[in-house]
């Protein structure tokens, strides 16, 4: 009972806090949909995919980056709630939350449960545009993608979190942008396919095929067409299996590496 | 007899090579208003660090009413409160909403929840503000605040990090003679401060320099211990001395 309320608490709060940053919420929706409508659009013509599973005809780029602009939520989702346990950790509230009388584990899984929340959230807001725009997976689709958002979320706030435990100041956040979300990003199947990179650069495919994010934007892809992927669900929830104990053992109080960074 | 609302056993911790707390101890009794008083840098955050386990204590025991915090840190921190140096209010929610959090992070009941946080409201004379932002608080009123919420899952330890910085002097004294009445109550409190302007002359005295203990006892008899006429003198003796 302890346990559900306060996970209840920790989820409802994050949802106010949410609710209450307008300016964030524009913003996070603002950033996919640039990509959609114009990113896409210019390289509608220069960029052709071949026919690919899931999907069964031919399809156009925008519809081919949708998923990819999903995870893009999630990434960015997951690394911004990461800077904001570091903001959180210097205002302090992060240590209201880790003095609480329960398994530091749980509270953690607890937290990025809820911000996974928020990230889905402005995923389906997301999808929402994205159909009106013309992008329209099969309703079952919308049903299906659940699992996976959850999933591709908790992996990616996961590695945040881990992030998080180490990183010192604010200011590192641009780091991380540079060294985290670009990379992973850029070296995904979310703009491009697989076969696509490969003809232009083995060993590029050969790292996007690997990357995690892949393997959650390709979830995501195939669930929203009805269709589960068992490799990579796999995938992403080993990885986000180890992020997150990775994630733990960051803010464990006597292995992690809070102990040796000071205050 | 219960076990003390604090005891601090042989603590020491190091930062890498150097050393900010060294075979630390002393104990806090239930309804002793205990304050540990040091120069900045003296090991106090660290301490409170240690206690609240955002850090490990590889030596020396630290037991909140009897739980060792080590082995059994959820029933240890089940009976502890504390008000951080920091902030630590959401500013976009309400008096009520960072309550409520907090009561359910200590697994309290929605409807017990806000019976507690009316009478911890009305007895700060803050009734009124339930429904207000914090945003729209003064520093004052925060302090408050965040004090109803680190009583309202009925501690037996309250932890004070210099909980006056940047407030006024009429906060500042509402502060100090409220904690002083928890303490008359039955509460156990360990205050931190630099402040000598802040102690009582009946209070439990720990003064802390360089990582070490250099006097316990309260404050008349350390006074008279030291033969000095006041508390700053007193400060003043034993944080001089180079360690």
């Amino acid at each position: 009972m302890h346990y559900l309320r306060a996970l209840g608490a920790i989820v409802g709060r994050e949802l106010l806090r949410f609710l209450h940053q307008r300016g964030r919420f524009v913003a996070a929706l603002v950033r996919p949909l640039v990509w959609l409508f114009i990113f896409a659009a210019g390289f509608r013509s220069t960029l052709g995919i071949a026919v690919i599973p899931p999907y069964q005809t031919y399809i156009l780029y925008e519809e081919y980056i949708t998923p990819g602009l999903v995870g893009m939520i999630l990434l960015f989702n997951g690394m911004q709630s990461s800077l904001s346990m570091v903001y959180d950790r210097e205002m302090g509230s992060m240590r209201i939350l880790l003095v609480a009388p329960l398994p530091r584990w749980y509270l953690l899984t607890s937290k990025l449960l809820a911000s996974t929340c928020v990230s889905i959230l402005q995923a389906y807001v997301f999808l929402a545009i994205a159909y009106l725009y013309g992008i329209q997976p099969p309703p079952v689709g919308y049903l299906q993608v659940l699992p996976a958002l959850m999933l591709g979320g908790l992996m990616l706030g996961a590695l945040g979190m881990f992030l998080s435990s180490f990183i010192k100041q604010l200011e590192n956040f641009a780091g991380v942008m540079n060294f985290v979300i670009f990379p992973m990003f850029f070296l995904s199947t979310a703009l491009y396919p697989l076969w696509r990179l490969q003809e232009s650069s083995p060993l590029l495919a050969t790292l996007a095929r690997y990357n995690p994010f892949s393997q959650a934007v390709e979830l995501i892809r195939f669930a929203l067409y009805g269709r589960f992927e068992p490799y990579a669900f796999g995938y992403t929830l080993i990885t986000m299996l180890v992020f997150l104990a990775l994630a733990i053992w960051g803010y464990n109080p006597s292995k992690g590496l809070m102990t040796r960074r000071g205050r | 007899m219960t076990a003390p609302a604090l005891e601090v056993e042989h603590v020491s911790f190091a930062y890498g090579p150097r050393k900010a707390l060294d075979d630390v101890g002393f104990t806090v009794p239930e309804g002793c208003c205990a304050i540990l008083l040091g120069p900045n840098g003296a090991g106090k955050s660290t301490l409170f660090n240690l206690i609240t386990r955002l850090f490990d204590s590889p030596t020396g025991t630290i037991r909140i009413a009897g739980f060792d915090n080590r082995r059994q840190p959820s029933r240890a921190l089940a009976r502890l409160g504390v008000v951080f140096q920091q902030p630590t209010l959401d500013l976009d929610l309400t008096v009520t909403q960072n309550l409520r959090y907090h009561a359910a992070l200590h697994g309290i009941g929605r409807r017990e929840a806000d019976r507690r946080i009316a009478a911890e409201l009305a007895r700060l004379d803050m009734s009124q503000y339930r429904k207000t932002k914090v945003r729209a608080l003064s520093g004052g009123y925060r302090r408050r605040v965040e004090i109803a919420r680190a009583l309202l899952h009925r501690p037996t330890l309250l932890l004070l990090d210099e909980p006056t910085v940047g407030l006024d002097i009429p906060s500042r004294q509402a502060l100090v003679e409220h904690v002083h009445a928890l303490a008359r109550d039955g509460m156990g409190v360990l205050w931190a401060t630099h402040l000598i302007d802040e102690v009582a002359p009946s209070d439990e005295l720990i003064v802390l320099h360089r990582g070490r203990v250099r006097a316990t006892g309260v404050v008349t008899e350390v006074i008279r211990r030291l033969a000095v006429a006041t508390l700053a003198e007193v400060f003043e003796v034993l944080t001089e001395e180079t360690a």
